[in-house]
């Protein structure tokens, strides 16, 4: 049976870091949230899936061109991922502007419903949308990036079997790689970046100096909801179809894969996601196996969530959370 | 020269009322100290000029232009720092980080590491612990930081809010040593403080606050000697 497990193992690691890393940067826009206001922004997913929307909308709008055949598909798709991000991130900041900070002094349940209340809107608001453009909710783009790669690994080790994915995988892991490494930078390095974890840490002491807390918040709220467009844009790229649901379970995942980082740690978001996915697909491809054909493949999701409840039983405060001391 | 004005404020907390009409001034270069107890209002007379908390009545002047009620991180931009209780570092940004949140308002690189030099020259420590976490330094040092990070705005009025709280008479000799000096310099001090005998003889001038009301004010000599003041406070 291990054996088995080894066999299947590079596809498995391929189809979950690719998994993962989609998690993983849907799972920043949740924490970087949480981190600043202690809210869980259950709109997050719906941001995700109008992302997906807006790129595929755009990517159908482009391909109608003539011209564009002359241009790379990589630089299309860098432009769709442009303006996705750009439109998502304004979106995001104006919900916060609109559904949120009237209720920053309110007791934390309130402004939690009124994040599921925006993302019931935002699901619906995109169906009669498309529906009204298309006919039907369920959408199609153009497939991109569909060459098939195969690594012939069985010729490296006969321990492996060959492994092969649309080029696709490759972009869309090597662009959430660069939107985390990029975001790791920015909140590290960069000034508004150490103001941003200021404010998170303690609001009224960053206004003393001389930071505009509400403006800092509008930032959180634009990039985290900006790298979810962006990542919904990636996922139609991966996946072709889309619909308006496709939020919900995948952001309840990001979710999961935050709370599993440490929720309000953002390299901890990374990791929560990459391993979330990576154990997956690795449920996927060998559980019925483990299980001797009890539990097939399509229980990957039970699988998910039971991890969750064990890392909040063992350590609630996650993987790479810590409990913070402070000193007085 | 009068740089704050502070004219019958009032400041509520929901429905209680926490100052119940101060009036006071600081005029430039003085020290003045605010004294009082615990739950006199000292705390809250300094939010309500920084603008942390807002006041209902009254008003306040800040070298003659009115602030009252502006936001936080408007008052701070116009030579105005407040050193809150507690000191308030941020616990998981170094102390590098915490000082360059200080010059947040200031774009030019040179200015801000001239600053920060500055800021070592007074406290060598900060420099020795430059990448450590401020939340794992001792209480005195984070009160080193706070005053630091305070500096880093170039202040005019330095606000300090109860600077020797918790720690070791030792440290509260060396900070005070340091208002002192700073005041040298030039920078306007308005000092809160519980710890009334040490803050009343470094001041020019004092005010004793009791249940958000100014009951005494004088000269920090004057106060010392004052009977009522060595009762309540000094015994």
């Amino acid at each position: 049976m291990f054996l088995e497990m080894i066999q299947t193992l590079p596809q498995v690691l391929i189809d979950g870091l690719t998994l993962g890393a989609v998690y993983a940067v849907v799972a920043l826009g949740y924490t970087m949230v949480y981190g600043i206001l202690q809210l869980i922004n259950f709109a997050h997913g719906e941001i995700f899936m109008t992302g997906a929307f807006i790129g595929t909308a755009l990517f159908i709008f482009l391909m109608g061109m003539s011209w564009i055949t002359a241009i790379p598909q990589i630089l299309v798709l860098i432009v769709v991922l442009v303006v996705t991000a750009s439109l998502t991130g304004l979106m995001g900041m104006g919900i916060e502007r609109v559904a949120y900070r009237p209720l920053r002094k309110a007791p934390r349940l309130i402004p939690l419903i009124t994040a599921i209340g925006i993302s019931f809107i935002l699901q619906d608001v995109v169906r009669f949308i498309a529906e009204l453009s298309s006919g039907n909710y369920i959408v199609t783009g153009p497939s991109l990036f569909t060459e098939q790669i195969t690594l012939k690994l069985s010729s490296v080790s006969s321990n492996f079997n060959d492994a092969s994915f649309k080029s696709s995988f490759i972009i869309v892991l090597v662009i959430a790689i660069i939107l985390m490494v990029s975001l790791d930078y920015f909140i590290n390095k960069t000034k508004y970046g150490i103001a941003m974890r200021a404010v998170a840490l303690d609001r009224d002491t960053a206004s003393l100096m001389s930071i505009n807390v509400n403006k800092m918040i509008s930032l959180t709220f634009f990039i985290g909801s900006a790298l979810g467009g962006a990542t919904g844009v990636l996922f139609a790229v991966q996946y072709g179809t889309i619909d308006p649901f496709i939020g919900f379970i995948l952001g309840m995942k990001a979710f999961i894969a935050a709370v599993l980082g440490g929720i309000g740690n953002i390299r901890g978001a990374m990791f929560g996601g990459i391993l979330l996915g990576v154990l997956e697909m690795f449920a996927a491809a060998n559980l019925s196996l483990i299980t001797a054909g009890i539990l097939g493949a399509e229980y990957k999701d039970v699988f998910a969530f039971a991890i969750l409840i064990l890392v909040l039983i063992f350590k609630p405060e996650g993987l790479l959370g810590r409990p913070v001391a402070e000193k007085v | 020269m009068t740089i704050l004005q502070i004219n019958n404020i009032e400041t509520y907390y929901g429905g209680i009322q926490a100052l119940r009409g101060i009036s006071m001034d600081v005029k430039k270069g003085e020290i003045v100290t605010l004294i009082g107890s615990n739950g006199a209002g000292k705390s809250t007379t300094l939010k309500s000029i920084s603008g942390l908390e807002k006041v209902k009545t009254g008003s306040i002047f800040y070298k003659e232009q009115e602030i009252t009620n502006k936001p936080a991180h408007q008052t701070t931009l116009i030579g105005m720092a407040h050193v809150p209780e507690g000191r308030k570092i941020f616990a998981t940004l170094t102390v590098k980080e915490n000082l360059l949140m200080g010059a947040f308002s200031v774009s030019k690189k040179s200015v801000i590491e001239e600053r920060m030099e500055m800021v070592f020259g007074l406290f060598p420590i900060l420099k020795k612990r430059i990448d450590q976490k401020g939340g794992t330094m001792s209480g005195g040092e984070q009160q080193m930081l706070a005053i630091g990070r305070a500096l880093m705005m170039k202040p005019d009025l330095l606000m300090l809010d109860e600077p020797s709280m918790g720690l070791a008479p030792i440290i509260v000799e060396q900070i005070f040593d340091i208002i002192r000096q700073l005041n040298q310099e030039g920078i306007t001090i308005l000092l809160v403080e519980q710890n009334a005998y040490q803050a009343l003889s470094i001041a020019h001038r004092g005010y004793v606050i009791q249940n958000g009301e100014i009951v005494l004010s004088g000269k920090g000599t004057d106060l010392i000697e004052n009977d009522e003041i060595r009762e309540a406070y000094l015994a």
